[in-house]
Order: C-alpha cells, then structure tokens, then sequence
C-alpha cells in the first residue's frame, strides 16, 4: 500500500486535509531587550542565531542582555570566546550572573572555538551556548566550512539550547534560523568637549536579516545601550 | 561461640584473622566470635588448636578460652594459662574455683565480700540473688551472673576504619599511556565495587605513581557531586594524564578514593535544566586539554578597582549567588583586548589627536577623559592610568589608556 493511498486513507478517517510537513515553531526565549522581543518575538531554542556587526555596532550588548535575560531565568548559560575579549566586569554591570556563565577561554583559535561549543553542545544542559566571534577576522571566520555549522544545528536541533554566534559577518548561511545585524546608529556624548565630556552610549539598529519562523517579518527594531 | 585471649602480644591481628567481630577487652584482652568456624576446623577443641597454633606462630604467649558466652570466656582466659575449652552449660562448674579477684570488683565491694567469706567464683554462684540485690545491688547481681557463667551480652566489634586504596606493584615499567590505563580500570573498577557495596560514592580520585626514575607522579581528581561513574573516572584520568604525562616509566601504581555518601538531591519539575554534574565534568575535561589548564570556568570578579580584575573559578567548586538586578536597558559592553595593543598616539593639545595599533588606525573624532585612576600604591604591584574613551574614524569606539608604560588601546565598546 503506499503512502499517498494510507494518508488519504488516514485524512477521510480524520476529517478533511492535514499538513503532513508540518513543524512546530520552536519555542522562543525572550532576549531582554524589548524592541528586540516585540520585533523578533526572541530567540528560537534548539536553532542557531547569528547576530552580525562591524566593531561597536552593539552586538556585545545585545549579548550581554541575552546572558542576563537567560542567567535571571536560573539557566546555565557558556560562552565560547574565541579571541577571549569578554569583560567580566562589563557582563556584571549588564546584569549576567557571572556564576550562572560557563567561560571557554580559547585563546585566539576559531578551531577550539567551535570543537568547544560542539562539546558543550552535546553535552546538553546549557540553556544558551554562545560562540563569540565578534573579534575573529572574517576571512578567518568564512574559513569555517558550511559542514561544521551544519553538524553545530544538527546538534541543537531538538534540544533546549539556545545556540548564539556572534560575527562580523553572517558565516552559518543557510543554517542559521534568524540573523540579526546590528548597525550603530549614533553613539551619545554628553557635555563640553574638554571639560566634561561623557560617552553616554549610542543606539543600535538591530535588522532582522533571515528569519525562519512563520509570521515573522523581517524588521528593524532600535534600542539604546546606555554606558552609565 | 566465643574465643578470649589474655596476655601480653600484639592480640588484635591474630584475632582478625579469624573472626570480623573482634572486641578489644582491655590492653591484654580481645575476645572473639567463632561461631561458624567449626565448618572450616571442625569441633570445638579444633578451632582451638588452630586458634593455639597460629598464636605460637605469630610468637604470642595468651592464654586461650573458648565458651558459649563472651564474659565466661573472658573470666576462663584470665583465670587459667593456656587453652582451656569450656563446655555449654558447664561454665558455673568450671569457673567455680576462680578468685572473685578475676572479675575486678569495686574495692568497697570486694572488701565487704572479703569480710562475708566470700572469695571464689563458686561461693559467688551459691548466694541467693534477692538477698544479693538487698545487699549489693545491681553490681552484686552483675558479679553473681558472672560468676555462673550466665551473662549474655553483645559483643562490642572494633570498627576497622574505612580506607578505600588500592596498589599494583609492577614486574616491568610501563612506558605508554593506553597500557597504564588497563591498569588504572582494574584499580577504578575495584575500588568502585568496594564502595558501591557499603552504598557510598566518591567525590575525590587521588593517584600516585612510583616511576623509574624513583620521583613519584602524584594527580588528584575531584569531582563536582560524589559517583561511582568508572567510566567517567578513567577517561578523566586518562585526559589528566595526556596534560600532565609523568616523566618516566611508570612501576607501581597507588590509588585511593574519598568515600562519602551518593548524591541524593532531587530538582524540581519547573526548575531549569543544567549540566549533568559528571558528564560535564568529562566534557570541560576535553575542553581544557584542547584550549589549555585554567580557560575554563566560572568567572569572578576581584574586590579591587584595579582594571580587568577577575579570576577563573572551576565550575561548580563555587557556590551560585543568585542576585536579583534587574537591568531594563541594554548596558553599553566593553570587549576586551588581551592583552591590550600597544599604541602609539599623537596629541594635540595635551588629548589623543591620531590614534595607530594593532588592527586600530584612525584620527579621534570625539572623545572623553582622562579618567585618572590607580591603586594598589602600598604593594609592590601599584597600578596608575589615564584613560579615555574615543570615537576613531575607522567607525568604532575604543577605550585608550596611558600607563607609565605607554599608550594601550584596551578594548572597544561594542
């Protein structure tokens, strides 16, 4: 018997046409940023993510409040830092509980980097895994075959976990289910130049470039990072 | 029934060697439970030969008693010299003509039995219990008992300490990893019986090598939570032995473990799910032989103002502070260059103009400072810089700083 003929047997017993292919939506996990959240709807769990930008366009930031929002909902969270550029001090101040928050320091390698969150991944546990690639050169990051990043969302999938990876540059292609780049809009300086002059912070666009989930258009949400 | 050894002599071992249930009576006394030793010598009178035996073997010189409770054994090794083998039911009889001495009265008491008449074990035997308790009380009934042959009581087991090692002493070196850890599995594998048969666990693997060279190789492994997951347990020390390989062939083996009880927490059904303690464990194991020892774990954060001060903490060694701040904006980050690019920065003015490092070139189109800060004034460690966040015209904002030891840019904000 074949299959055209046992579903159509299984639709008239069930009452009319089924979407065979159908997949549930994943679940999405708030990023704590609400322009974000109300644009994207947050981050799709058991996906990859990729959130791009050049140097201070706010991808850290946004980052950090993803950590803070994830560690304040007593999951454990692990950043896989590839250039070991992430500032304790700073994810404190943004509100990341630092004892919640696994650290791979990997030392300049993007290799380690991705063995590590491929680990870690399988693993399992981790509310979130973080690949940070922000500060890698991007020929460095495109060296990274289209296989690892297949293998990184084929190890996800059907888990709980949040895969994150920041980048210059979109790297995962075709495997990443939402992209976000950010783009600064205009940093914020306070008062007169030499005498009290404050970086205030600057507000970052955040465009969602790709996203895979149904009923999501592609937007681009605004939000400030504040310094103080 | 019981064996009694009185005398001199290290009494203690030769008595474990025939019984688990050894009590230590006094420094010249252990009485034991042979019950069940007549299936391995036969009769009575055999256990004790065998008991008498072995005594003479090990050169100790006690007397022997064998009867069907502790104490009558006890009175019977200290009243008589060598062996003596008193039958059930016979003990009143054959005591009977030991001094009441034997059984170490109180002086008081012994002084008012003295002054009855009262001097062995049989005169002892024949008072009448009531007209003993009116007189002497409990103590009186206890020697009476005694004196009979009819005390029961519960031995009182010397607990061996609870020592969870094991060594293997090699006929020839080994020089390569995967032979060492057959040995380390018959080692893991042993002492994991051991343990699981009292139901504990072990949070703690201590190993020591003896090697070639005669220098001893010692590694210790600790766990998060207690396990018995020998699996887990070998590939951890294999991977701890790639990093920290010893230095020469390796000739005996040592190994010991910390029993403690398993772990018996259960987590709730809403609760967030974490890492599985051991398996983790196993994964951060591989992650730090790939990136290095020390570059993984828990940041903290120092109580000090100096720049970039943190450590890493092992996961889960520290406890989790859970803190409540709840940050409603997104915080301006800093990422950090390790370590920080050297600069070199033209000034106008007296403030950077023209800043070149690194990966970082530009003319300073905004910026503001300088933050003086230092600290640590009183250590020879002092700190003092001047810092400045400035806005390139590469389109990135960094954070520049001047130390004594020059310009540096120390990371952008992101």
């Amino acid at each position: 018997m074949g299959a055209a003929v046992l579903k159509k047997q299984f639709e008239s017993v069930l009452g009319g046409a089924r979407d065979w292919q159908y997949r549930p939506e994943p679940e999405l996990v708030p990023t704590g940023v609400a322009e974000v959240d109300s644009a994207t709807g947050g981050l799709p769990r058991g996906c990859l993510t990729e959130i791009v930008g050049p140097a201070s366009s706010g991808r850290t930031s946004l980052l950090l409040s993803i950590l803070a929002a994830a560690t304040a909902r007593q999951e454990f969270c692990a950043l896989v830092d590839a250039e070991d550029a992430f500032a304790p001090h700073s994810a404190a101040g943004a509100g990341v509980q630092l004892s919640r928050l696994l650290w791979v320091r990997c030392g300049h390698s993007a290799e380690h980097a991705l063995k590590a969150a491929d680990l870690l991944i399988q693993g399992g546990g981790f509310g979130m895994v973080v690949m940070d690639l922000g500060d890698t050169a991007p020929q460095t990051a495109r060296r990274i075959s289209l296989t690892s990043w297949f293998r990184l969302r084929r190890a996800v999938e059907h888990t709980p976990t949040v895969l994150l990876s920041i980048a210059r540059q979109p790297n995962a292609k075709t495997c990443a289910s939402l992209v976000i780049e950010c783009v600064r809009n205009a940093e914020n300086w306070s008062g007169a130049r030499h005498t009290s002059r404050l970086l205030r912070g600057f507000d970052v666009r955040a465009q969602s470039l790709k996203s895979s989930m149904k009923r999501r258009s592609l937007c681009s949400p605004v939000f400030t990072a504040r310094a103080i | 029934m019981f064996a009694c050894l009185h005398g001199p002599g290290n009494l203690t071992p030769l008595a474990f060697e025939f019984s688990p249930a050894v009590e230590a009576t006094s420094a010249d006394t252990v009485t034991f439970d042979v019950s069940g030793l007549d299936r391995l010598f036969g009769l009575p009178q055999d256990v004790a030969a065998a008991i008498a035996r072995r005594a003479r073997e090990c050169g100790v010189k006690a007397s022997l008693a064998l009867a069907a409770n502790p104490d009558a054994a006890i009175c019977a090794a200290r009243g008589f010299p060598g062996v003596n083998l008193i039958p059930y039911g016979d003990e009143g009889k054959f005591l009977g003509a030991l001094s009441l001495t034997v059984l170490a009265p109180s002086i008081e008491l012994l002084e008012t039995l003295e002054r009855w008449g009262i001097r062995t074990f049989h005169q002892m035997a024949a008072l009448p219990p009531l007209g003993i308790a009116e007189r002497l009380g409990n103590e009186g009934l206890r020697l009476r008992e005694l004196a009979r042959g009819e005390a029961e009581r519960k031995l009182l087991p010397i607990i061996e300490p609870l020592t969870f090692e094991d060594e293997i002493e090699l006929e020839y070196p080994v020089e390569l990893l995967e032979p060492l850890a057959f040995l380390l599995a018959r080692l893991i594998n042993g002492l994991a019986t051991r343990l699981a048969t009292r139901a504990l666990a072990t949070d703690e693997l201590r190993l020591r090598l003896k090697l070639e060279n005669r220098t001893t190789h010692r590694r210790t492994l600790c766990l998060p939570v207690p396990t018995l997951d020998t699996k887990a347990f070998l590939k951890l020390l294999q991977l701890d032995l790639e990093a920290n390989p010893p230095s020469a062939p390796v000739l005996h083996l040592w190994m010991g473990v910390n029993p403690v009880k398993p772990q018996t927490a259960q987590t709730g059904l809403f609760v967030p799910v974490a890492p599985e303690p051991v398996k983790l464990e196993l994964t951060l194991a591989r992650i730090q032989a790939l990136v290095g020892e020390g570059r993984v774990g828990t940041p903290e954060l120092l109580d000090t103002h100096r720049p970039d001060a943190f450590r890493v903490n092992q996961w889960g060694r520290s406890p989790a502070v859970i803190t409540r701040q709840v940050v409603e904006q997104p915080r301006l980050a800093l990422r950090i260059f390790r370590p920080a690019r050297a600069a070199r920065v033209a000034l106008a003015a007296g403030q950077p103009s023209f800043v070149m490092a690194d990966g970082v070139r530009g003319k300073v189109l905004d910026l503001a400072g300088p933050w003086r800060t230092s600290g640590d004034w009183w250590t020879p460690d002092a700190w003092q810089r001047d810092e400045w966040d400035i806005a390139l015209s590469d389109c990135a904002l960094y954070r520049l700083y001047c130390a004594p030891r020059g310009w540096f840019v120390e990371g952008t904000y992101d």
